[in-house]
């Protein structure tokens, strides 16, 4: 195997985390930075070839080739465990920009109390009433703390949208339940959609608070703080599953590359498939890959960034032997705990008389409810939450044609052919995307039988729903018929339930944890800077880090976590390299 | 490679009730009773294959006065190419053994790729384009939970919306039905205008809007 020259920093996959983090360190040192992707490049005006639903939509061709890599899933550690064998309930992208190409852009910040979510709901309610293998944690540090990583996280992207809570000040048409904003969002909110609207007046007039999907797919015409100009989204509807070809929808290929683009510290290497980090003596020295010629290779760095999924971050931690592994029977080991994925149903599919347009639109263009985040639980049969939303992210006709009103059986013939082409444009979905709190019995590891194209153990998920996500499920299902009565709605079908965890239905790709933040190296892989306990030279970005899924997603409080580490790694880090918590 | 490299399917207006199809170079082809027949390539069918999934889609979606069905969209040229090209022999999904049963929520765990799923079809449906109507949907009904029907359902629905350039959805047929105008670059003017009201344009596919070619993904691949 031969040794690459050492560089100094190595960042392994180049999606939203890593290439921030490499933008940090390129423009504010004179560090060598070298990102290693798996995928292959990838430019905006590629994307305008891509408007194809066949080739990218349903054959998936920006996302991870699954032939070479998947997951293996069983519900309990009782139950026998199978391979993902083609994509189901998330979309893992591949290539320069990673799912930051294809994903919606819906923007949240989380609410103040998904940081502290353990005091939160035992101050609330009393430790009995969590659920009993509830492994919920408080994260190390507070929505305070990370407020202005979020005001730079906004203004990198240009993110759309109305405030609700300016310094305590609650503003009607926002969120009125957000966490307090120092600033107003950089954009104003998207134009809205026939179905969004109805939406807006449904929920107004049932008394809850309405407001705008914060967007990265930016309103209007925007240039962010490191002069990277993007132009305001045109509604074409071809956002999640694909690249935007406009270059409205921030994405790290039309955000983050035009800096670092710039920059001769900076090196994008692609085709490079990493398959282990190189630990040695509590710290790492680089990382083993496959290059793009099919060659091994070392690459030695002093610092190592490890920034690839969410699920994969975890892999290469237990595939390189760095951190404990997690041991559901004893609670020992912190690497694989704590494996959540946002819930996610279409809480109720509404059948309408009049046609909705639903072709136009964008990945975050709607109108959501904070309403069931903030639910009292006292008389109620589970303790989490989530947000009702309505989003006009643009109907395409392969996914969308066939879906007919509860009153119509027939699946195929006349019958069902004339119902599904009558209800095509009048059909629209209220989402519920919910909460999924940790627990000790969710988790992940290596898998003893299924291995990827090199050879290497996949990674194994043990995951399940608890009575706690299907109660939630149940009553806001029934509230999302309410709201769509509300809307006008004729037949209306409401989600039959959650049973067990699917891998077949699209959730989204938020699934978190395996390499979650803490405050002590006992129960934790990082520390509140996302830096290694045991490998203080090893920083883990991402959704990973997360102890738990709160029910908004989580794309933006990734990327003001790494700024955030940035901040630590430049001001402290390479000073005085060390521990730095 | 495919099986059958020197089949044509026969198209005529008595035998598909064709109206305009796509031919191998991706020019469209109209089909009158009087014009006789054009021959189109097959990439993986045989002309009798061909014929029995033509019939088997077109009870699926068929042309009623609703509107037009998958023999006129098509449907079975775009299976066709589909089948001949690395999806038909699973190059989207994790094909390594051990092959076990599992339960739905772990997704679909068989060994066979879309071109066995298809040959096994094939076997179901006998000499289906020979038979009345009534008894192709009887013959349907008793398979109809059977993974070849299933995967034949989503073929069809994709032949009948796909982009044109992949084989279905002949003069954008498919689109026109559900009001769909294909790619477009903005709708900035309109999306927040005609509420409740039908907003409708002539569909384009990819290559008119583009104004170039675009190479589909079944003739790309190795």
């Amino acid at each position: 195997m031969r040794t690459l020259p050492p560089v100094d920093v190595v960042i392994v996959g180049g999606g939203w985390t890593g290439l921030t983090m490499a933008k940090e360190l390129a423009t504010r040192t004179g560090l060598k930075i070298l990102v290693l992707e798996r995928g292959g490049p990838h430019k905006t005006r590629d994307y305008l070839d891509n408007m194809d639903e066949l080739d990218y939509a349903i054959r998936l061709r920006t996302m991870q080739p699954i032939r070479d890599e998947t997951v293996t899933l069983r519900h309990s550690a009782r139950d026998r465990v199978l391979p993902i064998r083609q994509y189901g309930s998330f979309l893992p992208g591949t290539g320069v920009g990673g799912s930051g190409e294809h994903w919606s852009g819906i923007s949240y910040r989380y609410y103040p109390h998904d940081f502290g979510r353990l005091s939160h709901l035992v101050e609330k309610y009393g430790r009995a009433r969590l659920p009993e293998d509830c492994a919920v944690r408080d994260w190390p540090i507070s929505y305070d703390d990370l407020e202005p990583d979020y005001e730079r996280a906004e203004r990198l992207m240009g993110i759309s949208g109305k405030a609700g809570n300016l310094r305590g000040n609650k503003i009607e048409g926002g969120n009125i339940f957000e966490g307090p904003r120092q600033s107003d969002y950089p954009t104003p909110p998207m134009k809205l959609p026939y179905l969004a609207a109805l939406f807006r007046d449904a929920t107004h007039s049932l008394g809850y608070h309405p407001f705008p999907l914060p967007a990265a797919t930016t309103s209007v015409p925007y240039t962010n703080p490191d002069g990277v100009a993007r132009a305001g989204c045109a509604y074409c509807g071809y956002c999640e599953r694909f690249g935007c070809m406009i270059g409205a929808k921030a994405q790290p290929t039309n955000t983050l590359m035009p800096v670092l683009s710039r920059r001769n510290n900076f090196e994008m290497r692609t085709g490079a498939w990493v398959r282990r980090l190189v630990p040695e003596g509590g710290r790492v020295r680089g990382a083993r890959y496959v290059d793009a010629n099919g060659d091994e290779v070392f690459q030695p760095a002093d610092v190592v960034f490890l920034a690839s999924w969410t699920l994969n971050n975890t892999r290469l931690l237990l595939l390189s032997g760095i951190g404990e592994p997690y041991d559901p029977k004893t609670g020992k080991g912190v690497v694989g705990s704590h494996l959540t994925h946002q819930v996610s149903v279409p809480a109720a599919t509404l059948f309408f008389e009049k046609p909705l347009n639903a072709f136009m639109g964008a990945g975050s263009a709607g109108i959501a409810i904070g309403d069931f985040d903030f639910l009292d639980h006292k008389d109620l049969d589970f303790v989490s939450g989530g947000a009702l939303y309505t989003v006009c992210y643009g109907t395409r006709p392969i996914a969308n044609f066939g879906a007919v009103p509860p009153s119509v059986h027939a699946r195929w013939g006349s019958a069902w052919k004339k119902a599904a082409l009558h209800n095509y444009d009048r059909t629209g979905l209220v989402r519920f995307y919910g909460e999924h709190l940790a627990y000790s019995g969710n988790y992940m590891d290596l898998d003893p039988v299924y291995k990827d194209r090199y050879g290497d153990p996949l990674l194994r998920l043990t995951l399940d729903w608890t009575d706690n996500e299907r109660n939630m499920v149940r009553l806001i299902t029934s509230r999302a018929v309410q709201v769509g009565r509300a809307m006008g709605a004729g037949e209306i079908l409401a989600f039959e339930g959650l049973k067990r965890y699917q891998a077949t239905r699209y959730q989204g790709t938020h699934v978190q944890g395996g390499t979650i933040v803490g405050a002590k190296q006992t129960d934790s892989v990082v520390n509140m800077y996302l830096q290694h306990w045991r490998a203080p030279n090893l920083f883990v970005l991402g959704a990973s880090a997360f102890p738990q899924n709160p029910s908004s997603n989580p794309t933006l409080t990734a990327v003001a976590l790494t700024f955030r580490a940035a901040d630590a790694v430049i001001q402290r880090y390479l000073k005085h390299p060390g521990a730095l918590a | 490679m495919p099986r059958h490299r020197r089949n044509f399917l026969t198209l005529s207006a008595t035998t598909l009730g064709g109206l305009l199809v796509y031919t191998l170079d991706r020019k469209a082809g109209r089909v009158h009773a009087q014009a006789g027949s054009i021959k189109v390539p097959l990439r993986f069918f045989t002309e009798d294959e061909a014929l029995t999934i033509a019939a088997a889609a077109a009870r699926i979606f068929p042309a009623d006065e609703s509107g037009p069905g998958a023999n006129e969209a098509g449907v079975v040229i775009y299976i066709d190419r589909q089948l001949a090209s690395a999806y038909g022999r699973d190059y989207y999904r994790y094909t390594q053994p051990p092959f076990e049963e599992g339960v739905p929520e772990q997704g679909w765990q068989g060994k066979e790729t879309p071109r066995e799923i298809y040959r096994a079809g094939l076997k179901l449906l006998g000499r289906f384009h020979r038979l009345a109507p009534a008894e192709q949907d009887a013959r349907l009904k008793q398979i109809e939970t059977s993974v070849f029907f299933s995967l034949l359902r989503t073929h069809t629905i994709e032949g009948m919306f796909c982009d044109p350039m992949h084989g279905g959805n002949a003069g954008m047929i498919g689109w026109q039905m559900v009001g769909f105008p294909g790619p477009r670059m903005s709708y900035f003017d309109d999306v927040d205008r005609h509420y409740g009201a039908a907003f409708r344009s002539k569909p384009a596919s990819l290559a008119q809007m583009l104004g170039h070619p675009v190479t589909p993904g079944e003739d790309t691949e190795t």
